[in-house]
């Protein structure tokens, strides 16, 4: 496997690197522009820390208008831009290249207004995933896509990514529930896409940004869907002897016409980690594991926990476990999406993101451990069961190259498979610079140079997150997207 | 008499464009013909009909997922899901009632047109159940983005972007739904002899309660406001039960009859208050739900609405009016005033041509629309004019 390419900087951008920064002071408010090496430092990776790059400056504006006057500015000069939120993307798709100016959104972070009646709120998009549920909580509400990374990950880097989480089972993804956004495009003009009402008119470029991974435009506002909280939410944790029993349960309970809120899946080696970290009193003689949780009043949970558990009974379950108070459903909660912080207590790791349909997780799950064998590497499995996306961890020492080699080499072979039984690279995280050089196993070429030319009518220059997503040849620009 | 193409297959249809495409002829996209009354017209030099693109190509129930060539029958597919008691989790409107149409809906229609109906208030619109799509673009390249499965991230979402831009980007071929399984009951509370805004306020309480309402619609005409919640037996007398008890303050209310409610929501999903109105134009107004009541207390006093419902809460008005351009004008900048959206649904051919049946845009989104648009169809042949004159 070869490490992954980043594009040779443009050596005339460098060379004006001190013109280019005194362009950035001049429109950027004091204190906004970061040009010493120490501080850029903060910026030149993500949460992809097997890359960086450290880029010529970063800038951290505070109003939409700032960062309209500095992309106008970087279309003007040519400068390359990389969008940043709070850059916790696993995919990489915050690092930065040595040519490019870093645009941080984390100074935008007010919640603009909140509207129970119409059960919606607007926000700067530099604000965190958790800090929207946070705002309307007192109210019974909250904001559903609910990523793991929902402490620091921000809104901007959400729609970004069209991010999911745990609950989007039931409400779906960051594209569902975003109504409005307010984006600045390379030329420095601001647009209103969407907004308070539903379905927008004409092309929904709403829909298109979402999940643009950053190369569209800056999002610097949303508005965005809440929805009222349940009257209560239970977590059941299930047991099994075998990974394939818990994945055949999982599809058993959709075809019986339950949705579950979430429903969970980790296996052995995560479950070892995850308990060892949260202390969540999850079972340890169990091959696999389930968390499945359920809404409503008391009764209701009842009743529709009493059908779950007889499918899982006709599935072998070994153990049913229901929280028993709050503190004890909030720990079943903190060691699931604690799993990655707890699994680089143990190892470093590379974690994968294809979505399988569901009825093929028995096989890939199996694979995957055979694949992940194969390189004489070890993986835990933590990941959304319900919507089958996967997220295999790798473990692997950092420190030897020779280790990240073979790691990042299991991870691709995964993707493969992913493909091949009909599923996709990616269900949450991104492409990024990760798979961006597999995005040809999902799409063939006038697949990509479809997407490629849509691309290029917002950034026909390509300087908006530009190594990120599309392979780094065959790319399509303005020219030829006009011909 | 005007040439009909109707491919069998996505070669053909391939074909089809690239040929229309060198020989600079326009098309106009049609599938059952039902909704041909949405949007502004086309005068296209041949039709491009999806009508022999049929079948049902996957249909895993355990997964809830369904994928069927556009042109296929959407009552094949409804019928087919019906036998695994899953739906399309949208509800879309039949339009055959408004326009007076017959023939067949189809599949891919929904997609087009993104299509939905009163349950878009909890699940969405076609564009959120809608995962993944081929589809044929003006250079007659075949095109696949999104899959079967529910979550998908990989590369830019033209699921999305084609998703009710009616044709105008690229002839649908393939689509791919999730499902959500039916629900085992359901039960509608009524509310009777509430002004526009109590209902309204109302509809707001019921659909921000935990208890799930899936539909929220307020018929002045008739006095009447609709609360549906959908559930399996036990829950649903529970939540009935509880949400009688929120309303109190809004008057009493009253359960519904099973074939009343069934009446009630077939009628709201298809417009049936307005259906045979004689009134000139019908309008689809969106707006944030604590905006309608004074929007439509403006058309009021201008004497520019006629008759009018409300559903999504009050997110959604269905409304008449006169069709005079002067009035459509007013109409829809008050609706931009109120940070809302109208479509002109259903006025003749020739006002359809002459007015705005979206709502304008400002320039900047025209221009990258229209970039959009010629990224995807860069010789404007595929439903030249059908959103706005030149997209």
């Amino acid at each position: 496997m070869n490490e992954i390419l980043f594009p040779t900087p443009d050596g005339a951008i460098m060379d004006r690197r001190d013109a280019i920064l005194s362009e950035l002071a001049a429109i950027a408010s004091p204190g906004c522009l970061i040009v010493s090496e120490d501080e850029r430092r903060a910026f030149e990776t993500d949460a992809f820390t097997a890359y960086r790059r450290m880029p010529l400056a970063v800038v951290l504006p505070r109003t939409t208008e700032e960062v309209s006057a500095l992309l106008a500015y970087c279309n003007r000069a040519g400068v390359k831009v990389v969008p940043r939120g709070a850059g916790t993307s696993l995919a990489g798709g915050a690092i930065p290249q040595e040519d490019s100016i870093v645009i941080g959104i984390s100074k935008l972070n007010k919640i603009l207004d909140v509207n129970l009646p119409d059960r919606t709120i607007r926000v700067q998009a530099g604000v965190t995933n958790l800090s929207v549920s946070e705002a309307v909580s007192p109210d019974g509400f909250f904001y559903a896509p609910d990523p793991s990374s929902q402490l620091a990950c921000t809104i901007a880097g959400n729609i970004a990514m069209n991010s999911g989480g745990a609950h989007c089972l039931k409400y779906g993804v960051t594209t569902n529930n975003v109504l409005g956004a307010k984006i600045v495009l390379i030329t420095g003009e601001v647009i209103e896409l969407g907004g308070e009402a539903f379905d927008a008119p004409g092309l929904d470029l709403l829909g298109l940004v979402v999940g643009s991974e950053g190369q569209l435009g800056i999002v610097t506002e949303a508005t965005l869907r809440i929805v009222r909280a349940a009257e209560g939410a239970r977590p059941v944790l299930f047991g099994f002897d075998s990974s394939e029993a818990a994945g055949a349960c999982v599809a058993a309970i959709i075809g019986a016409g339950i949705v579950p809120v979430a429903m969970e899946f980790m296996d052995r080696p995560a479950i070892q980690i995850c308990e060892a970290y949260a202390k969540a009193g999850y079972p340890l003689d169990v091959e696999a594991m389930l968390i499945i949780e359920v809404e409503g009043s008391d009764a209701e949970m009842e009743a529709e926990l009493a059908r779950i558990v007889d499918i899982a009974r006709a599935h072998n379950v070994s153990v049913v476990r229901e929280s028993r108070s709050a503190m004890e459903a909030a720990l079943i909660w903190k060691g699931r999406k604690s799993a990655f912080g707890a699994t680089g207590r143990v190892a470093d790791y590379i974690c994968m993101d294809g979505t399988v349909p569901t009825g093929q997780l028995s096989h890939v799950l199996k694979r995957t451990g055979e694949i992940v064998a194969s390189y004489g590497l070890r993986v835990a499995n933590v990941f959304h069961a319900g919507d089958g996306n996967m997220h295999p961890l790798i473990l692997y020492n950092v420190n030897d190259p020779a280790d990240q080699a073979k790691a990042e080499a299991a991870g691709m072979d995964i993707l493969r498979l992913c493909v091949e039984v009909g599923g996709c690279l990616t269900g949450e995280h991104g492409v990024g610079i990760e798979k961006r050089d597999l995005m040809r196993c999902q799409f063939n070429d006038v697949d990509l140079d479809q997407q490629m030319r849509v691309r290029a009518a917002f950034d026909p220059q390509w300087l908006l997150n530009p190594a990120k997503v599309f392979p780094l040849d065959g790319r399509l620009g303005a020219v030829e997207s006009a011909a | 008499m005007m040439q009909v193409l109707a491919p069998e297959t996505e070669a053909q249809a391939c074909e089809a464009i690239a040929s229309a495409r060198a020989d600079k002829r326009t098309l106009e996209i049609v599938g059952g013909g039902t909704r041909s009354g949405l949007g502004r017209p086309v005068n296209a030099d041949c039709v491009l009909s999806t009508q022999s693109l049929r079948g049902i190509t996957l249909y895993e129930p355990a997964e809830l997922v369904v994928s069927a060539w556009a042109g296929t029958p959407l009552r094949e597919i409804e019928a087919l899901l019906a036998g695994k008691q899953q739906v399309l989790p949208f509800e879309p409107m039949d339009h055959r009632a408004i326009y007076g149409t017959d023939g067949d809906p189809t599949i891919g229609a929904l997609a087009a047109c993104n299509i939905s109906g009163p349950r878009r208030v909890r699940s969405g619109a076609a564009r959120d159940s809608l995962i993944g799509l081929r589809f044929v673009n003006g250079r007659g390249e075949a095109v696949k983005s999104g899959g079967r499965v529910m979550k998908n991230v990989t590369g830019l979402d033209l699921v999305k972007l084609s998703c009710g831009a009616h044709g105008t980007l690229g002839l649908l071929t393939e689509v791919t739904f999730k499902l959500s399984p039916a629900s085992r009951g359901s039960g509608t509370l009524v509310i009777e002899g509430l002004d526009d805004a109590r209902a309204i306020a109302a509809m707001s309480m019921a659909l921000g309660s935990p208890f799930e309402v899936s539909a929220a619609a307020h018929v002045p005409s008739q006095q009447r406001t609709l609360l549906r919640i959908e559930q399996a037996p036990d829950s649903l007398a529970y939540r009935l039960e509880a949400l009688t008890g929120l309303a109190k303050p809004f008057g009493h209310a009253r359960k519904l009859s099973d074939p009343d409610a069934h009446e009630a929501w077939a009628g709201m999903r298809d417009v049936a208050p307005l259906a045979d109105s004689k009134a000139h134009a019908l309008w689809r107004i969106s707006i944030a739900p604590s905006r309608a009541a004074a929007f439509v207390a403006d058309m009021a006093t201008q004497n520019i609405a006629q008759d009018y419902f409300y559903d999504w809460g009050g997110g959604l008005i269905w409304l008449t009016s006169g069709l005079d351009a002067g009035q459509a004008a007013t109409l829809q900048a008050a609706v931009a005033k109120a940070k809302g959206h109208a479509t002109l649904v259903r006025a003749s051919d020739e006002a359809r041509a002459q007015l705005h049946v979206f709502q304008p845009q400002p320039q900047a989104m025209m221009d990258l629309s229209g970039r959009v648009k010629a990224s995807m169809d860069p010789d404007g042949i595929l439903n030249p004019g059908r959103m706005y004159a030149g997209v």
